[in-house]
């Protein structure tokens, strides 16, 4: 955690120590109030005092009570602030840094895990400084300042005070013991219920069909059953928390009490009036000692949970990033070509190569198509050429320069991407299909409506509300599978690259569509050179070359009439998605 | 201090009575537990109200034995006195002249002063007496017995020798060391007097007071554990078998998300808050009115001073509370913005990065992140002042009863007894407050998490089926189909089917095709009667599925969609499902039959092993998987979906091949996505934006020339 606060500013060490010195000013306002407390109650137990005397104790002690409110205030505007631009830094690093990834370390952390660790994980900490900040200088001081307090005003009073924290503080920490490592058990079962309920919801139709309706409330109520002990068991625990607490507390005042008696009949005449003094003002020291004492005990619970999320947010921000942007600015003689020699990929801790020796040239206006089953290294192969990864062995050039040469940015406005699952921003559509930066002007709107009618998307997009100004919703959840990817095309076209990647883009299209938007895209792009990966042996059969891969190498290369003839990996897809005849 | 980060968002329900009111009534199971909980909780309240009295009454006692009695001064010296009378002193007189012991020089200055003495008030008598010599007093004072103590002449002396040197300042310090060096004698009658006994019975009290009072909150919190978690384990019960008394329409029309967040989220809101909020609304209350009343019954100035102290205080923090309301909801508006940000950034990441939406990214961020900056700040500003603001109003309310009631003590209106409950009055009555507020904030998100459960509860049901009595039995199913003029519309206004006749024979395949998003399903829901059909019907076996329940035609058909859908558990547990006679050996030789009896031999556990860990199973043997359970099923009708989405082609072979033995013998309704399917079904159905627009055979439908025959040619168009 140490190593994260060193990203704090001046401005905000600054803040701290102003705010460390606030809270010593307000422990020791607080802890000068019973001192006045118990002056005023001596005047007034002496016959004769003044009153003027114990109205001006009284203003004395108000004083230091609202000494100590602005004091706390101020402190409190100061760890709010630390506190939120604390947490503003580090989110605003973390989400630097993440830019910076490649696909590799997006993997390996997992976007959820990347999203917790942005919010959650960072709130954690700041809490730690906006809460901590106070309460961890706080307490021990309190603890420290009030015992001194009370050490020499009577020994019985003391020990009474220890024991009463001691007994407390076991009290939390055995029930904290038996109740934490159960709370991630209750976590882990509403989990379940979500789950239970969330295979209801979505097998519904299956469910139904199978009248397996009693069958899954049986397997609901397995779980509600257990959730519901767990919970009782949990809660009953911590019901002895609070009554053991006031039991405690109050005991503690009644034994001041009580010894009090003892000691001032004991004592000499001189001695009763100050024991009784002291007696009144120990039982609020007594509190505060015992308050301090439960404030230490809830730092303790807190920090580790901070510490866990501190060391989370480290892992990105000490994350080495693999793919380095290169200096080349990318003005090349040739353009539109895509040269592959022998290229071997794994995964950096993997122990297999996910792609053996693969060797092929696409030249410009070429579309070049990638075939083969699930796992047999397509998407991976064209992930090289964006560098999303780089290659392993072997060289990957575009333009005939080596990519890792480019500037990212440079390399990127040669190629429009675009993925399997296609990703929508929250925005309006002529935003979306305008997306990024190509290093040219900002396209057009004719040039979007242009872009949109080739991917055969001006057909719904001019139905929508608003037409190319229709608003996209979070995750584009108010445009269909199909049209989504037709947005995801167009975005690329919109962007007028040299290089086409298709990553099994068109699998959410019905054939006819897929079919029309091809051809419509041909036409249109014939300067382009197009990467295309795709399940379907329709999509792919007119392309220029045809590469078949096969558990990560290149079985076959070729058009459709030559791999047909010669390549049984090929033969094999095509014979199961056609019938004999239409091949 | 309330976090904002981790605070839900504070909801307003939109009848907060009737909703209450409604979660009371469905609590008339646990009214006796509750009823007790209460009670308790009252009864516990109150408890803590005693307290600061018998507090109070201590201290006073105590106090009691702080100031030494002075008046038994008085006393003493009246008793010494009273040898003076003047047939006593004749006596005396005579003594001393006559004694031997007592120097001429003494009696002279006794003859002297004795002449003064008899002259002299009573005051200054005892001043005369002192200046007397030594020797002449002892003869002067007799013992003399004070409230059972015997105080010896010498001490009498020693006591009026002190006294003389005190002068008038009783009760100050140095008067008080003066006494302390009185003799034993006159110090044991003058000594203050604690009244032990009864120092020990409100000791006694107290202690049971407290046990009691703890005793009675531990029960009343375990009555509220047990029946806020039965409660919320019921809710949970009822939303889990309501999912199976909707219509599918609902599930079509609501997310999962929804109807998740409402068996979680909003029953868990409802179970803590009940368990918290009940009862602590019910002792803050009685605390809060029975601390006024108890103030007022102690001392009505000092109560009303309190009061007015706490209050502007109140009034303040009120105030604040009000305007942190709107940096909560901005806060909490600014965190989700920020969330929604992030996760479409970090997922599109290969967008962003391959089209170079970096820099854009950023500032898009630093905008968000820089709003939720502002809007943090000062909502953790506002909410952390809270608690020092209540520390002041307690502190404020402290002086204030301590001035006025030293006021009133010293002219002796109160003890200081009085005080001191009052100082724990204030506390009391302070607390309550901001917990009532508190209780009442979750209260009303209580409510309105309830109207989100109840809104789920009371959604219109399934068709009631007590008339239906027809029942098909499915060994003695022929297998015919038929559609009578089927009319259907997902919306009433807008049908989607529009007269639709078909007559389907025992054992024949009909295709459904269309493009995306035809409405291929819509068949699906209409045959197995997930939906009912607006017009005309459909027959099975001749019946109408009108008469016929749901379970009974769920019953006659066995059903494979393209969703893999299999429930976290073993495979057997998965292919058996809910049918209970089904053994080990049956479910093997199904997966034997789809091909996947090899797989199931080489994982862990073989039909044991657990489904759900999506890396050891994948989707197309997921897929033979619910084949094989379709199979068990082994019912007269079969619908079967064929898309076979992300499976890798060789095991689309596998799953293609058991769909084939699947179909055998059954008459099948396939959503068609193979060209050999296509073309051997006995009837293809062409659907289009949810209508059935063209049926025939594949060479009837290439004859017309249609929607059918420009499908199927598009496929397979040549790109010139």
């Amino acid at each position: 955690m140490g190593k994260l606060f060193k990203n704090l500013r001046k401005k905000e060490i600054i803040g701290i120590l102003i705010a460390l010195v606030l809270i010593i000013v307000q422990v020791w306002l607080e802890l000068t109030m019973p001192d006045y407390m118990s002056e005023i109650t001596r005047l007034v137990q002496t016959e004769g005092s003044l009153m003027k005397d114990i109205i001006r104790e009284g203003a004395l002690m108000l004083g230091c009570a609202f000494g100590s409110l602005v004091a706390s205030v101020i402190v409190c505007y100061l760890a709010a602030n630390i506190a939120s631009s604390f947490a503003t830094t580090i989110r605003s690093k973390i989400f630097r840094k993440i830019q910076e990834f490649g696909t590799e370390e997006i993997k390996k952390f997992s976007t959820s895990s990347l999203i917790t660790r942005t919010t959650n994980d960072v709130t954690q900490v700041d809490m730690i400084i906006g809460m901590g900040l106070q309460m961890m200088v706080k307490a021990p001081i309190m603890a420290v300042w009030a015992v001194l307090k009370i050490l020499n005003k009577g020994l019985e009073w003391s020990i009474l005070t220890g024991a009463c924290v001691a007994i407390l503080l076991t009290t939390v920490i055995i029930i904290l013991i038996i109740v934490l490592p159960r709370f991630e058990r209750v976590q882990k079962l509403i989990d379940r219920i979500n789950g239970v309920t969330r295979e209801n919801l979505t097998g519904i139709r299956v469910i139904r069909a199978f009248n397996a309706e009693q069958f899954q409330q049986d397997r609901f109520e397995e779980v509600n059953k257990d959730l519901t002990n767990q919970q009782l068991f949990n809660q009953r625990t911590f019901a002895t928390m609070m009554p053991m607490m006031n039991l405690v507390m109050h005991g503690l005042t009644l034994g001041i009490y009580i010894i009090g008696a003892i000691l001032i009949l004991k004592a000499g005449m001189v001695d009763k009036i100050t024991l009784f003094s002291n007696m009144i003002v120990f039982s609020s020291y007594g509190m505060q000692v015992i308050m301090s004492f439960l404030m230490l005990a809830m730092i303790f619970m807190m920090v580790p949970r901070a510490q866990i999320s501190a060391r989370r947010i480290n892992e990105i921000l000490d994350e080495e990033v693999s793919v380095i942007d290169g200096t080349f600015n990318g003005e090349t003689k040739e353009t539109g070509t895509i040269e592959f020699k022998n290229v071997s990929f794994k995964y950096p801790d993997a122990d297999e190569y996910l792609l053996k020796d693969i060797s092929f040239k696409a030249e410009k206006g070429e579309t070049i198509a990638f075939i083969g089953s699930t796992g047999s290294g397509k998407s991976s192969l064209i992930n090289l050429i964006p560098r999303f990864y780089d290659a392993t062995k072997g060289e990957v050039l575009v333009d005939g320069i080596n990519v890792k040469k480019y500037r990212l940015d440079a390399l990127n406005n040669k190629i429009g991407y675009v993925p399997q699952k296609a990703v929508m921003f929250t925005g309006t559509v002529s935003e979306n299909v305008s997306y990024g930066d190509n290093g040219k002007p900002e396209p057009t709107i004719e040039k979007i409506k242009e872009a949109v009618k080739v991917a055969q998307g001006a057909d719904f997009v001019e139905k929508m509300d608003g037409a190319y100004d229709a608003h996209i919703a979070r995750g584009g959840t108010n445009v269909s599978g199909g049209q989504k990817q037709r947005l995801s095309i167009a975005r690329a076209i919109a962007r007028d690259p040299e290089i086409y990647i298709f990553d099994d883009s068109f699998s959410a299209l019905d054939y006819k569509t897929d079919a029309v938007l091809r051809k419509e895209l041909k036409n249109y792009t014939k300067n382009a050179t197009s990467v295309i990966v795709a399940q379907r042996i329709g999509t792919i059969m007119n392309a220029d070359k045809i590469i078949v891969l096969d558990k990560g190498e290149c079985v076959g290369i070729g058009t459709h009439k030559e791999l047909l003839k010669n390549c049984d990996v090929y033969k094999e897809i095509a014979l199961s998605q056609l019938s004999e005849e239409e091949l | 201090m309330p976090r904002p980060g981790g605070r839900r968002v504070q909801e307003k329900s939109k009848d907060f009575f009737g909703s209450m009111k409604r979660l009371i009534s469905n609590l008339k199971p646990w009214k006796i537990l509750m009823g007790i909980a209460l009670v308790l909780a009252m009864i516990s309240a109150i408890l803590s109200l005693i307290a600061p009295n018998k507090l109070s009454d201590f201290a006073d006692e105590i106090s009691a034995g702080l100031v030494p009695k002075t008046e038994m001064f008085e006393v003493i010296s009246e008793k010494m006195f009273a040898n003076f009378r003047e047939d006593k002193m004749q006596a005396k007189v005579n003594d001393i002249l006559i004694s031997e012991e007592i120097s001429e020089e003494d009696k002279t200055v006794f003859m002297n002063s004795l002449q003064v003495i008899q002259n002299a008030n009573d005051e200054n008598k005892s001043k005369l007496f002192l200046s007397m010599p030594e020797s002449i007093l002892k003869v002067l004072f007799e013992d003399i017995v004070v409230d059972g103590v015997s105080i010896s002449v010498q001490d009498q002396i020693d006591m009026i020798n002190l006294l003389s040197d005190m002068g008038d300042e009783t009760g100050t310090e140095n008067a008080l060391k003066i006494m302390d060096e009185l003799p034993k004698s006159v110090y044991s009658v003058i000594e203050p007097e604690m009244n032990v006994k009864r120092i020990k019975n409100i000791a006694i009290f107290m202690g049971i007071l407290y046990i009691v009072s703890s005793l009675f909150s531990y029960i009343q919190s375990l009555s509220m554990t047990h029946v806020s978690n039965n409660f919320a384990r019921k809710l949970r019960t009822s939303v889990s078998s309501k999912i199976n008394t909707l219509p599918l329409k609902y599930f079509d029309t609501h997310e999962t998300g929804d109807v998740l967040s409402r068996i979680t989220n909003d029953i868990d809101t409802i179970a803590q808050n009940l368990n918290n909020s009940l009862s602590t609304l019910v002792s803050s209350s009685t605390l809060f009115i029975g601390s006024i009343f108890m103030m007022f019954y102690t001392n009505w100035v000092m109560a009303i001073t309190a009061i007015v102290a706490s209050m502007v205080g109140f009034m303040f923090m009120f105030g604040i509370l009000g305007k942190s309301q709107k940096y909560f909801n901005e806060n909490q508006r600014a965190l989700g913005e920020l969330n929604g940000y992030i996760e479409e950034n970090y997922s599109g990441h290969n967008v962003v990065k391959a089209y170079n939406g970096v820099k854009d990214a950023l500032n898009d961020f630093e905008k968000l992140n820089n709003d939720l900056y502002e809007a943090k700040r000062k909502s953790i500003f506002l909410s952390g002042t809270m608690q020092p603001l209540m520390g002041f109003i307690g502190n404020l309310g402290y002086v204030a009863v301590c001035i006025v009631g030293a006021l009133l003590t010293m002219n002796g209106y109160i003890s200081f007894g009085v005080i001191v409950a009052f100082m724990i009055y204030v506390r009391l009555f302070t607390n309550p407050l901001s917990q009532i507020a508190q209780a009442m904030t979750n209260l009303q998100s209580t409510a309105a998490a309830s109207e989100r459960v109840f809104e789920f509860l009371d959604e219109k049901e399934m068709s009631n089926q007590k008339n239906i009595v027809r029942r098909l039995d499915r060994s003695k199913v022929k297998g015919n189909i038929s559609f009578n003029h089927v009319k259907f519309g997902y919306d009433k206004k807008r049908m989607i089917i529009k007269d639709f006749s078909v007559d389907v024979k025992p054992g024949q395949k009909i295709a459904i095709v269309g493009p995306t998003g035809a409405g291929k399903t819509t068949m699906v829901n209409l045959l197995m009667k997930f939906y009912e059909i607006n017009e005309g019907d459909i027959l099975i076996d001749g019946v109408s599925a009108k008469d016929l329940s749901r379970e009974n035609i769920h019953e006659l058909f066995c059903m494979v969609l393209q969703d893999t859908w299999l429930f976290e558990g073993t495979i057997a547990d998965n292919l058996r499902f809910n049918k209970k006679n089904v053994s080990d050996e049956e479910i093997m030789e199904a997966c034997k039959v789809v091909g996947i009896d090899h797989f199931v031999k080489t994982l862990p556990g073989g039909l044991n092993a657990m489904l759900g860990d999506t890396d050891t199973v994948s989707q197309g043997q997921k897929q033979l998987f619910t084949i094989a359970r379709g199979m068990l099923e082994d019912a007269p009708f079969l619908i079967l979906d064929e898309a076979t989405s992300n499976v890798d082609t060789r095991t689309e072979e596998l799953v293609q091949k058991a769909m084939d033995k699947l179909t055998e013998g059954r008459t099948s309704f396939i959503i068609a996505h193979r060209l050999s399917t296509i073309k051997n079904a006995d009837l293809i159905l062409v659907m289009n934006e949810g209508n059935i627009i063209e049926q025939g055979t594949h060479d009837e439908l290439m004859n017309q020339k249609g929607f059918y025959a420009n499908l199927y040619n598009s496929q397979f168009e040549k790109l010139s």
